[in-house]
């Protein structure tokens, strides 16, 4: 058990206790950001065709090292300026994971669409283990890093009794909203949008309409793996560390955060990330640590149990 | 819903022009192919991470898109020749469940008791008086893994295979088990031979106690809450220092014979096996041993695991997991078929974990990651989600073929991955074809 954290708690002041909540509140907003941005690649996709993509937290892994490759290609080229560093690789690191979520669709996913329900599942278990041990293989599993580009801090307060941000988090809010909003726009406000949508309701009628349903399907893994590598190039540029094996947490908890809001539903995916960062943050902070997987976890049973179709989904109806 | 919408319109699209692409379309879509992949390998084999630097590995890429496209060539080359046509149309039709007279059922037993005598007499042979292998230690260490893998794999596929319900975090049950023992022994002094039922016992209840949050979920909710019990359980293992000793582990000494310790000098000067016997001391008895008593355990779970699915529980569960609305309207208890199945999986489970602590002699919570749950989950799917012997057999594959690859042992995870994706594409039911006892038809009964 953590002695020290429980001493500390027992006989710190109030104040302290304000400023720490404060100070983990936005740690957990910063962390639910991300957990929304990973929760809209199984929304999306379980929205579209029913399926919980197992392999999303690798794809979000994958993210992570095409990253660091894209910052120590642009290092070598000699592009040293932070803001542009920063936009090459968003950009370049959205575009190749996109690929990589079209490509696992296409040759996993797609040619069992016919099958029963455990067959893709049982497919993406089996992705998701290959991925892991492919980059193990091509990168080592020891653990890698990258540089920091940005190391300001914002201090709220005085003396002991302050809280902070650092410049980085601030990134992270206002990339994931805004690409969020992108998203949102995409989705709500262009003619492939409205194909998604319709794929989603009645994909038979979309076909019939027109709309080419493979094309659409595949299009809503490569925007879902774009999204989960926005939050793996935020993550790793803010952290700094990572390796072979961090999909697979971060991919349960994301996954959560999207059972949470409600799977099906995009604005769902954004408030169960957040709140699922906020408990999260609040429970390592005045709790423990140590189980606070163990917590994330239990959010997830418990909501699956009690309130299977979350905050904002609508609940499912199985017909004979 | 979505899903048997898509389910319909499949069909054509996959046999339409994917199937038939003509040799410039083959070729076209190999190129594509390997373009893709090269796309995707590129910067992620290409550039191997060193520090915040790199070095460049060019020729990885290019091996692997130049992989991808013969791969692909090929495939769509021989799927256009007539052997290549049939073979594929082989490997793709669903196998037909066959129906065995009863003879062959007589003969079948015969084979399966056969086997099983070879099993428990093939050691003696290697290790007697007269002849000693020199590396039977080793041997018996990889059949008791074996062993314990096929006691896994029979259990899980009562839940995965036979009622249908994925349990991804089935090494849950595993790690209740092995620390059933380990911590009995440390806290009550447990026997090896005491902990066995109180680890199924206990392994048991977990089963049921995961199995009522479970009921209502099926598919793919089920999947992820499983495996997210499973990873509390570890967890949970790994945390509690105070009661499991974290990370660390705990030790869990090898069983005994009656009391008789199978050590060189037994402690506090107690009698041990070999002088009890007054034979010669080897390191061997003890894995002979643990072999011998692991044999007669999973022989008895096998004998089990087939009657059980002929009981009418057996064919519950095979009904629940072809439709389960139908079952529950025919008025089967489908909370009672749930309870059973998890609850008599994780049972064997939790044997399972009994056995690996005591041959291990030490557990900790490394050894109980998901990887070992998608490991068992392999052997079930490979053996044919269902089929006794499949599993069996599988669980035999997975487990001898690591060792003698074991040059190859890097990629061992990574072809498990890729072929349980290739499995799930050409032959979901397994390597195995699927069979149904016949009965003989009693002169008086008219068959209904």
């Amino acid at each position: 058990m953590d002695r020290n954290r429980v001493s500390n708690h027992t006989t710190a002041p109030l104040p302290m206790d304000l400023h720490i909540a404060a100070q983990q509140l936005i740690n957990g907003w910063v962390l639910g950001s991300v957990y929304g941005l990973i929760a809209v690649g199984y929304t999306m996709v379980y929205g579209i065709i029913g399926m919980i993509n197992f392999a999303h937290g690798e794809v979000y892994m994958l993210s992570a090292y095409l990253t660091a490759i894209a910052l120590a290609l642009l290092a070598a080229l000699g592009v040293s300026s932070a803001g542009w560093v920063i936009v090459l690789v968003l950009a370049l690191t959205v575009l190749f994971t996109a690929l990589w979520g079209w490509a696992i669709e296409r040759v996993a996913y797609r040619p069992l669409r016919a099958a029963n329900r455990l067959a893709p599942l049982i497919s993406a278990i089996g992705v998701s283990l290959a991925l892991q041990n492919y980059v193990r293989l091509a990168q080592g599993a020891r653990s890698q890093g990258v540089p920091a580009l940005l190391d300001g801090t914002l201090r709220l307060g005085d003396g002991e009794n302050f809280v902070q941000i650092t410049h980085q988090q601030i990134l992270i809010v206002v990339v994931a909203f805004a690409s969020m909003a992108l998203l949102a726009w995409v989705v709500q406000r262009t003619a492939l949008g409205r194909a998604c949508r319709a794929t989603q309701q009645d994909p038979l009628m979309a076909q019939l309409l027109g709309v080419d349903v493979d094309r659409i399907i595949a299009v809503v893994f490569a925007l879902g793996a774009g999204m989960a590598a926005v939050a793996g190039t935020l993550v790793t540029l803010n952290y700094g560390s990572f390796d072979f094996s961090i999909g697979f947490v971060t991919g349960i908890k994301a996954f959560t955060a999207a059972v949470l809001g409600g799977i099906g539903s995009l604005p769902g995916a954004m408030l169960g990330g957040i709140l699922l960062g906020l408990a999260e943050s609040l429970f390592s902070g005045f709790v423990n640590t140590d189980y606070k997987d163990v917590f994330a976890f239990s959010v997830l049973i418990l909501t699956l149990v009690f309130r299977p179709s979350g905050l904002l989904g609508r609940p499912e109806v199985e017909k004979v | 819903m979505n899903r048997p919408v898509l389910a319909a319109m499949e069909p054509a699209a996959a046999l339409g022009e994917a199937m038939r692409p003509g040799w410039i379309g083959a070729l076209r879509q190999a190129l594509l192919a390997g373009g893709v992949a090269l796309l995707l390998f590129g910067p992620l084999s290409g550039v191997a991470l060193q520090g915040y630097d790199f070095r460049a590995v060019p020729e990885a890429p290019w091996l692997l898109a130049a992989a991808v496209f013969c791969g692909r060539l090929l495939y769509l080359l021989g799927a256009e020749t007539i052997l290549g046509a049939a073979l594929l149309r082989r490997l793709t039709l669903p196998p037909v469940t066959r129906v065995s007279s009863p003879g062959r059922d007589r003969r079948r037993r015969l084979l399966a008791w056969g086997i099983f005598a070879a099993a428990v007499i093939g050691p003696f042979l290697l290790f007697n008086p007269w002849y000693q292998h020199p590396n039977l230690n080793y041997l018996l260490k990889v059949a008791i893994l074996t062993l314990i893998y096929v006691l896994l794999g029979l259990g899980l596929n009562i839940v995965v295979g036979l009622a249908g319900l994925l349990d991804l975090g089935y090494v849950a049950f595993y790690a209740v088990g092995a620390y059933a023992y380990a911590l009995g022994h440390q806290y009550w002094g447990l026997s090896f031979w005491e902990a066995i039922p109180l680890g199924a016992a206990l392994a048991g209840m977990a089963g049921v106690a995961l199995a009522f949050p479970v009921l209502r979920m099926h598919g793919d909710y089920l999947a992820i809450v499983t495996l997210g019990f499973g990873e509390i359980i570890r967890l949970i293992l790994n945390n509690w220092l105070a009661f499991t000793g974290g990370p660390n582990g705990v030790r869990a000494p090898h069983p005994t014979f009656f009391g008789l310790e199978f050590a060189r000098v037994g402690k506090e000067g107690a009698l041990t096996f070999h002088e009890y016997l007054g034979l010669p001391y080897s390191p061997v008895h003890r894995y002979f041993y643990i072999y011998l008593a692991l044999m007669a355990v999973t022989g008895a779970l096998a004998v089990t695991a087939i009657r059980l699915k002929q009981m009418p529980i057996g064919r519950a569960w095979e009904a629940l997991r072809e439709d389960e609305i139908a079952c529950r309207s025919l008025g089967i208890n489908h909370v009672m078929v749930k309870l059973s199945a998890f609850g008599l999986g994780a049972m064997a489970g939790g044997i399972g974990g009994v056995f690996f602590a005591g041959s291990q002699g030490f557990v900790s919570p490394t050894s109980f990651t998901f990887i070992e749950s998608a490991h068992i989950l392999a052997i079930v799917v490979l053996g044919g989600m269902g089929s006794i012997t499949g599993v069996t057999a599988a669980a035999a594959a997975l487990t001898i073929l690591p060792e003698l690859l074991r040059n190859f042992s890097d990629y061992r995870m990574l072809i498990f991955g890729l072929v349980m994706v290739v499995m799930m594409i050409w032959r979901p039911g397994g390597f195995s074809t699927p069979q149904r006892r016949g009965y003989p038809v009693e002169p008086g009964h008219v068959p209904a």
